[in-house]
């Protein structure tokens, strides 16, 4: 699994560690079950403190995506793939609600939108 | 646990102040101190290894006060202060020998693996070492006698970007412990925007705050914009502005700018630079 640090999206330190490796599980490229590195070794790797780790991994055991168990370390949780499904979802539904608007803008009906999705999607 | 405790700490000298000092290092934590030359953060440092007394306030190591602590407690302390903190005539090798009656827990495979980490020659004067390399036989000497609490004055001055980052390292693997914390003073802002988890900034004396590191970039951001919009802004959410004749930067808190204005993440070193160089409204 790769974890990348940047500072030009804006995005906290916590928040860019909390879906990468989140990505990492809905890929499948970190499985059920898999250890995940101790957070101060994480933290060391990275060059990051400790706390901001910490947070990412909290985060990650709250939204369910990890367990941590006392003493053993973070191991992710059994996925639920639905979880996943749904936020494509949305992320499709936001991508269309665009669309829509630029249509809007160009008064296309709908049969023509859908012409030219069909366009799109056979290339 | 809090691995140090300070509470409204105060210590006068003639012409200087430390005044109303508060804040904690908690286990498994690092804490920054950030400030000018001269703003009291080798006092503090100082006031923690029991080398300066306070006047006044709380001031405990591993739970106790520091005026009570044990010479085995107070050799789980690890401490780097000031350049010159060891005998100019010994070699390397020589003050190893010398540790061994000084800390009870001296670790002399621990120290030997150090000087092999860090390249210090066995044999040669220490006053003859570079500042670089007394800096890192400091360090290496910290690390040796089993501490469990690091306090470091500007433990990277004097190191280049190569030197820095070995020693970073260091710090990072000492951290590994859940049980060890780590106060550390620098001004290569860099450094601490790495390791440390709470930030202390000092300023002639007195505290202008101590705060977890993401919660102060959380909390403040940079506002670039142009003179007339500037104007616009709440003034109490502006900490420090730059004005120029193409416009304005400021240091502002996040929560009182309203979000049609875009602000740039604000690093450690601008919040240090926006407090004391900005002019305020």
């Amino acid at each position: 699994m790769n974890i990348f640090i940047g500072n030009s999206d804006g995005k906290p330190i916590y928040e860019q560690i909390y879906l990468q490796i989140k990505n990492a599980i809905a890929k499948g490229e970190l499985k059920e079950g898999d250890a995940l590195p101790s957070i101060r070794a994480l933290a060391k790797d990275l060059r990051i403190s400790v706390i901001t780790t910490k947070r990412a991994f909290d985060d990650l055991e709250k939204d369910g995506f990890i367990v941590s168990l006392q003493g053993k370390g973070s191991f992710v949780a059994p996925v639920n793939r639905e979880i996943f499904k749904e936020e494509l979802l949305k992320r499709l539904e936001s991508s269309l609600v665009e669309a829509i608007n630029v249509a809007c803008e160009l008064n296309m009906t709908d049969e023509e939108v859908f012409a030219v999705y069909k366009l799109l999607k056979e290339e | 646990m809090d691995s140090v405790k300070i509470q409204k700490l105060n210590k006068s000298y003639q012409n200087f102040a430390l005044q109303n000092i508060s804040f904690n290092v908690p286990e498994g934590t690092v804490v920054g101190v950030i400030g000018e030359n001269g703003a009291g953060k080798s006092t503090t440092l100082n006031c923690i290894l029991g080398t300066v007394k306070p006047d006044s306030g709380v001031l405990e190591v591993f739970s106790k006060s520091v005026s009570q602590l044990s010479e085995t407690e107070r050799n789980h302390i690890g401490a780097v202060i000031g350049e010159n903190g060891l005998p100019s005539n010994l070699n390397v090798k020589q003050v190893g020998k010398m540790m061994k009656s000084v800390f009870s827990e001296w670790n002399e495979g621990v120290f030997e693996k150090y000087v092999t980490k860090f390249a210090l020659p066995a044999a040669q004067p220490i006053k003859t070492l570079s500042r670089g390399i007394k800096q890192k036989l400091m360090i290496a000497v910290a690390l040796s006698h089993n501490a469990n609490l690091l306090v470091l004055d500007e433990p990277t001055s004097g190191l280049d970007p190569v030197a820095r980052d070995e020693i970073i390292d260091v710090f990072y693997d000492f951290m590994q412990s859940e049980n060890h914390a780590m106060i550390l003073s620098s001004h290569i802002l860099s450094d601490l925007e790495k390791i440390c988890d709470y930030i202390l900034f000092i300023h002639k004396g007195k505290q202008i705050f101590f705060e977890e590191k993401d919660a102060l970039y959380e909390k403040y951001g940079i506002l670039k914009c142009g003179v007339e919009d500037f104007e616009k802004v709440p003034k109490n959410a502006v900490v420090g502005f730059n004005r120029t004749q193409y416009g304005v930067s400021a240091l502002v808190e996040k929560e009182q700018i309203s979000s049609k204005y875009p602000l740039e993440r604000a690093e450690i070193d601008d919040i240090m630079l926006y407090f004391l160089r900005g002019e305020k409204l």
